[in-house]
């Protein structure tokens, strides 16, 4: 495990003046913050905030327009800005979820959790030479690999439904497993994009308790993307609050809650606070014009 | 039209509704009537006068009057087999289907043991044992696509250039190189997997429709190379006289050439023609066996998984640290050296090859053996293969009917088990020892 007991709350990534453009829509504008390891960052904001680009950006789904995504290992920075989607998580060690789920509906449980571990089987089995003559290298690696999962079954409580497809497992369930195929990749950085999305409050309170023990156990940082406030204000140490793809506040939950500027991104801004003729011009649509 | 009418028949119960029967069978009737009189109805016979046209519209009463009953009793028997029927997948087909998976291992067992046993069996014949080798080709080629198609879900549909390269790099190799089999086969093997990563690199970023109409093009290219390349592939009129292979250098021949030995010589025996065909039945089995064996083994490893989560959702498989590129690229070379083996030993078998013979009939030909099997599935693919390589065969004196006969048994294939005969998958690894079929 990457596990650094003494790095809690150094600085892991470093956002600096990212920014996406698609055209002539400025989809994330000159954001920067910074989350550290062992602590949960919570990216919150209205639809269309610019969220999940950021997170695609950060896992190289999207190369951003401008801007600085530094990772720092112990030993080296990893500037993911540069980097291919899958070297991210291989060598820079980012895992994401998606927000609709991906999973590998027709394999089993197990197999979603050890196609995660690919590159470490990989290598054991000197790409599949070693494996195809049953070496015992490759077989002690598939070992691990099961001894892994199953620690993150047991952990999840799927390990009675380990050799179902993971497509027929319930809606809460695959979630959950979503999850923990991340983890398999021993990640630094976890990105989570809307884990609770769809769940009831009995599911989401295991997934707190879940995001917890991994915050405590695995020493990682997570990223999370989330609508549901109790997820957000219950679990998170650090909010990050995006509007319009513009950062309007970044602070502690209790700083955040009691923002005026998060407060009128939610729940809209009254118009008598305006000036009427700037009211009038801008109208409904203020946040087109800003963008 | 018909889940509210099986709604409504469901809500009837045992009851018969006959309105409803007169209804769908006299549609049923009409829909035939407007087939059958242009079909049916009007023949062009030759006459005296050059051509005539004859009428036979008793032909057409009676197609019509089949198609009603035919409808309303289907009709009938479903108001009431649906009450008996409560629950609609412990049909016989499902419950046959569970029987088979659980001795799948028996099964495929039992199959090899006949195959090695085939040619000793008393009616095998120099006609049967020559059809089991061409259905054989067709289960090797299924299984390389299958690795492909099925497991790393790259539909294909230029298969059958990497068949023609396997072949004319054996003519060729041959012909000019004076290579004997067994030399030709690796490089036969690696030359069709050099294409496959050839063909790869375009293709990466494609899936779907838009990856099947490239791979069309390219064995499309391959053929048309084959054709116009005169001087080195002789066109269309193809290379003949391809050398046989020889038991460890026994030939298969009544007078070997000088230097030579031949088998019936070495081993003592009467020369029989029959011993060559044999011969090249063992060989294709082995070639078969080697390829079933490498896909199962290589399911199970890491390359494979790969393969099944890349079908499964390319998107996560990024996410999680797995390099497209090197993925689909294995596949598409395994695939392709397995289509390369056989294309060798096809090009051995017939000691004739032309361009003719990798139409992309070919191709669809061995997709739908892989389809129709169940994406995936090994023992699918042979059980598939029988009915589209040998079936057919075996109905020849049934003429232009057999092809008939053939679509509607596709037909109704995809309609009772749309994923393929064998849909079932099982894991690779398992947590829980004691699940069905053992690792």
């Amino acid at each position: 495990m990457m596990a650094l007991p003494d790095a809690a709350g150094e600085a892991l990534l470093e956002v600096e003046h990212l920014t996406m453009r698609f055209g002539g829509l400025v989809a994330v504008n000159e954001l920067s913050f910074v989350a550290r390891r062992r602590e949960i960052t919570a990216i919150i904001g209205p639809n269309g905030a610019g969220k999940t680009t950021v997170f695609n950006c950060l896992t190289g789904f999207y190369t951003p327009t401008v801007g600085r995504l530094a990772l720092r290992h112990p030993r080296r920075t990893y500037f993911l800005e540069r980097m291919d989607d899958f070297r991210i998580a291989q060598f820079a060690g980012v895992a994401r979820t998606f927000q609709n789920i991906r999973l590998f509906p027709r394999m089993s449980v197990l197999e979603n959790l050890i196609v995660a571990q690919h590159n470490t089987l990989m290598a054991a089995s000197l790409f599949s030479v070693a494996g195809l003559f049953g070496l015992a290298r490759y077989r002690h690696a598939e070992r691990a690999a099961i001894e892994r999962a199953r620690y993150w079954l047991e952990k999840t409580g799927l390990t009675p439904f380990a050799d179902d497809d993971a497509g027929s497992l319930p809606y809460g369930l695959q979630r959950r497993l979503e999850i923990v195929r991340a983890m398999c990749i021993e990640p630094v950085l976890l990105c989570l994009d809307e884990p609770a999305a769809g769940l009831n409050p009995r599911e989401s309170a295991e997934l707190n308790r879940l995001l917890l023990a991994i915050r405590a156990e695995h020493g990682i940082g997570v990223l999370l993307i989330e609508h549901d406030m109790s997820v957000v204000m219950g679990i998170s140490d650090h909010i990050v609050v995006l509007d319009h793809g513009s950062l309007i506040a970044d602070g502690t939950p209790d700083e955040v809650r009691s923002d005026p500027k998060v407060i009128r991104a939610y729940l809209g801004e009254e118009e008598d606070e305006l000036p009427g003729d700037v009211a009038a011009d801008f109208g409904r649509n203020h946040g087109e014009g800003q963008a | 039209m018909r889940p509210g009418a099986t709604a409504r028949l469901a809500g009837a119960g045992m009851g018969l509704d006959l309105p409803l029967i007169l209804k769908e069978a006299g549609l049923t009737a009409l829909v035939v009537f407007a087939l059958a009189l242009p079909l049916f109805g009007f023949r062009t016979v030759d006459s005296a006068g050059g051509l005539d046209v004859a009428y036979r519209f008793d032909w057409v009463a009676a197609a019509v009057a089949v198609a009603f009953v035919g409808r309303a009793l289907l009709v009938a028997m479903r108001t009431l087999g649906g009450a008996q029927r409560a629950r609609p997948g412990e049909g016989l087909l499902a419950r046959a289907g569970r029987a088979f998976y659980r001795h799948t291992t028996w099964i495929g067992a039992a199959a090899v043991a006949f195959a090695v046993l085939l040619p000793l069996l008393p009616f095998a014949d120099r006609y049967v044992i020559d059809i089991a080798s061409y259905f054989l080709i067709y289960v090797m080629l299924g299984w390389g696509l299958n690795v492909v198609v099925g497991l790393a879900g790259l539909l294909d549909l230029g298969y059958v250039a990497f068949y023609a390269v396997g072949a004319y790099s054996y003519a060729l190799a041959s012909l000019h190189l004076g290579l004997s089999f067994w030399w030709s086969l690796p490089l036969a093997g690696a030359l069709a997997a050099g294409f496959g990563i050839l063909l790869g690199f375009p293709v990466l970023r494609l899936r779907g429709d838009y990856l099947a109409i490239v791979t069309l093009g390219f064995g499309e290219i391959i053929r048309i190379i084959l054709v116009n390349w005169y001087s080195f592939t002789n066109g269309p009129n193809g290379i003949s006289g391809i050398a046989r292979p020889s038991f460890f250098g026994l030939a298969f021949s009544r007078s070997p050439g000088p230097g030579e030995v031949a088998f019936h010589e070495f081993f003592g025996l009467d020369y029989a023609p029959v011993h060559r065909i044999a011969f090249l039945y063992y060989l294709i089995l082995g070639l078969a066996l080697v390829t079933n064996l490498f896909t199962l083994r290589i399911r199970r490893l890491p390359v494979g998984r790969a393969w099944e989560a890349l079908r499964e959702d390319e998107i996560a498989c990024r996410s999680l640290g797995l390099n497209p590129t090197n993925i689909k690229l294995s596949a598409f070379a395994i695939g392709a050296m397995f289509a390369g083996f056989a294309g060798s030993f096809f090009a051995t078998r017939q000691g004739f090859i032309s361009p003719e013979s990798f139409t992309f009939i070919e191709s669809a030909l061995i997709l739908s053996i892989v389809v129709l099997g169940g994406m995936g599935s090994q023992i699918g693919v042979v059980i598939a293969a029988f009915a589209i390589v040998v079936l057919p065969e075996w109905f020849r004196e049934f003429q232009q009917y057999r092809m008939l006969v053939f679509g509607a048994a596709m037909v109704m294939i995809m309609v009772w088990r749309p994923r393929g005969l064998i849909a079932h998958r099982d894991p690779t690894v398992r947590l829980h020892a004691g699940g069905e079929a053992g690792r």
